[in-house]
């Protein structure tokens, strides 16, 4: 059953997909296509991840071109922040009289 | 047995109704054939969005001439069928079918555009444009990859269009009622040949024309495509599905 | 469900600090993502199981995708039609989400061309009858969203989102299968015929979907502790069987297991020995359609070969062009 099996062909470029669901909102991920090029990662975003109106503004993005942060550096850039309570209003004391501030 | 086909009473009217409604859903149902065959995955998503488009297209204009769309779609003939020709020709290869859809959708295009402010066309008219505005884009991106690709896709590509050709003429004939045809030829012309250029394709020669489909003489391939689709409603004519 | 044949146990020796920090961020209910450190047998795993998902759902367009051409009314062709379009979709999140794992889809592509991976034995059974595609969209989307709610929950963030969206997609599935079965048990004598039939010929392979028994079924410890899998095959298949059976008493139908009975006492409908001699047989090969199925699937391929070249070889002018 094996023999008739082509070889692996040369990969189709992935791309991540975003779409912006409504206007004000950002756009957000929602997956990936394969595509040669940018015209048709668009069009195959369009027919994939909009089928069910999802859909108001299409980014496609090489996916080689998203740099990522390193899990094992998660302390080291997100830990310090954690200590810097005064970035948050609850930080701060306002007597009620004063009213929504 | 009584014969399972209906014969419809064809006014002006439902005759242009027709005519559009049947190169709708034979277009579908080639481009639903497709469904398995893909020759990438997230092409398979396109070609059937496509076909759902056109589907959707046609029970809209079978449903605006006040007949039962099913009765139309499953119990003509053949001769009933109002269809152009060059939307029952088989598949072919990805390349016949995506040069098909790039001609057709672009004549399409204009017809629906002209048709907005046509009494009876115009309300499809609107939505249908503008999803035939997309498949003239998905197709003419593809006839391009596929003409400017590999020496063996330009092949295909080349053999594609001199294939389809001689079909095209039908699209322009002139029509009793509703947007003339006749009159979207240049604007059809003017569309069609830069991307055929940019796909580095010749254009053919305009030969002899087949013609045939708007009164009901089909190629042979439309009644093999009937028989399959209209199996169940013709085995079962007393039954709902 | 998908992965029936995940059949190889995995060793847990790992006592290392990463792989119990990696135990308790899952046992904490944490999602793990693709860049995070995981055992090396979580991510066979995974990638075999998210594969053969996504096969499945590729091949699982070849047994409804013969009735698109012949559905009776325009209507149901659309909604098959759409159907199956979302099955290539959910085929395309799957891969895309194993692709996070660090397979190219080409690789998991050609282990499925090549008979080495795996997928639902369930579609390697055949369409015969109209009602086929009703009882596909009853039982066997039934069986699969048993499976695939879940699997929303897995331990594994890029698995769980795409069943996210394909759970949201395919709440039609069912329903459109459901109603097709409606009204041909409501249709006449013939279109009753069929739809039995269709229930006669389905049932048991459906059962069979859940996979092995969970005394058999030796990679279900290793798969539950990595939340990958959250219920055992037993279980699934016990809460699908309760909730089709009165369905299909709704209809007027007959299951085809004249052991099925209600325990009061329990709460669950009781079912008769299935017969894993075919189960294992369908798996390995010889069920009605594997040859033709994946027949299909390579052809296919080989036939789009050209086009892919094509699309290649533009994009590469296109490129030199530019630079």
């Amino acid at each position: 059953m094996t023999d008739a099996a082509p070889p692996p062909e040369a990969p189709i470029p992935l791309w991540e997909v975003f779409l912006r669901s409504r206007n004000g909102l950002a756009h957000k991920h929602v997956g990936s296509v394969h595509a040669v090029d940018a015209t048709l990662a668009l069009q195959a975003a369009r027919d994939v991840y909009t089928r069910r109106g999802e859909g108001l503004s299409i980014w496609v993005v090489p996916s080689a071109a998203i740099v990522a942060s390193d899990p094992a550096d998660k302390d080291t850039l997100f830990e310090p922040t954690g200590s810097k309570i005064y970035r948050h209003p609850t930080f701060y004391e306002v007597p009620e009289d004063v009213g929504h501030m | 047995m009584a014969s399972t086909s209906i014969t419809v009473e064809e006014t002006a009217e439902r005759g242009l109704l027709l005519a559009r409604a049947d190169d709708a859903l034979v277009l579908g149902h080639r481009l639903s054939e497709w469904t398995g065959r893909a020759p990438l995955l997230e092409e398979e998503l396109a070609l059937a969005n496509v076909a759902l488009d056109l589907i959707g297209q046609a029970r809209a204009l079978y449903q605006a001439t006040g007949l039962d769309e099913d009765a139309l779609a499953y119990r003509r003939d053949a001769s009933g069928f109002r269809n152009a020709l060059i939307m029952e020709l088989p598949n072919g290869d990805f390349a016949v079918t995506m040069a098909r859809l790039f001609l057709v959708s672009t004549a399409t295009d204009l017809y629906w555009r002209a048709a907005v402010a046509d009494e009876l066309l115009g309300p499809i008219a609107a939505r249908a444009e503008k999803e035939t505005a997309y498949h003239v884009r998905h197709a003419a991106e593809w006839l391009v990859r596929l003409g400017d690709g590999t020496a063996e896709s330009h092949r295909r590509a080349q053999d594609a269009l001199d294939l389809l050709w001689p079909y095209t003429g039908e699209l322009f004939e002139p029509a009793p009622l509703g947007p003339d045809p006749a009159a979207l030829r240049p604007a059809w012309e003017a569309a069609v040949a830069p991307v055929i250029a940019r796909a580095t394709l010749r254009r053919p020669a305009d030969g002899w024309m087949q013609s045939g489909g708007r009164s009901g003489r089909h190629t042979e391939h439309l009644g093999h495509m009937l028989a399959e689709m209209q199996v169940l409603p013709r085995t079962y004519p007393d039954a709902r599905w | 469900m998908y992965s029936q044949a995940l059949n190889t146990p995995t060793k847990l020796a790992d006592t290392s600090p990463e792989a119990t920090r990696f135990q308790d961020r899952i046992d904490a209910e944490e999602r793990i993502e693709p860049n995070d450190w995981m055992p090396e047998a979580y991510r066979r795993t995974l990638v075999r199981q998210i594969s053969q998902h996504a096969h499945s759902e590729i091949v699982g367009m070849l047994p409804e995708g013969n009735w698109i051409t012949r559905a009776p009314s325009l209507k149901r062709k659309a909604a098959l039609l759409a159907k199956v379009q979302d099955e290539g979709g959910h085929g395309l999140y799957l891969y895309a989400a194993a692709e996070t794992l660090g397979v190219a889809r080409e690789e998991l592509v050609d282990q499925l061309l090549s008979g080495r991976a795996k997928y639902s034995s369930i579609f390697n059974y055949p369409t015969l009858t109209w009602a086929d595609i009703g009882a596909i969209g009853w039982l066997v989307d039934g069986a699969a969203i048993m499976n695939q709610i879940p699997l929303c929950r897995c331990s594994y963030g890029p698995y769980a989102r795409a069943m996210i969206r394909i759970c949201k997609e395919e709440s039609f599935h069912q329903r459109q299968g459901y109603e097709i079965m409606l009204t041909l048990s409501r249709g006449t004598a013939e279109q009753k015929a069929m739809a039995q039939d269709a229930l006669d010929r389905w049932w048991w392979p459906c059962l069979m979907m859940f996979g092995p028994p969970d005394g058999q079924s030796n990679h279900s410890d290793t798969s539950m502790r990595w939340k990958i899998k959250r219920f055992t095959n037993d279980a699934l298949r016990q809460k699908f069987v309760d909730a089709t059976v009165p369905q299909g008493h709704y209809l007027g139908l007959t299951f085809p297991d004249p052991d099925l009975r209600w325990d009061e006492a329990a709460g669950h409908w009781r079912f008769g020995d299935i017969d894993w001699e075919e189960f294992r047989r369908v798996l390995a090969g010889d069920g009605p359609c594997n040859r033709e199925r994946l027949a299909a699937r390579r052809q296919a391929h080989a036939d789009g070969a050209w086009v892919r070249d094509a699309a290649r070889a533009h994009a590469a002018k296109q490129h030199a062009k530019a630079a």
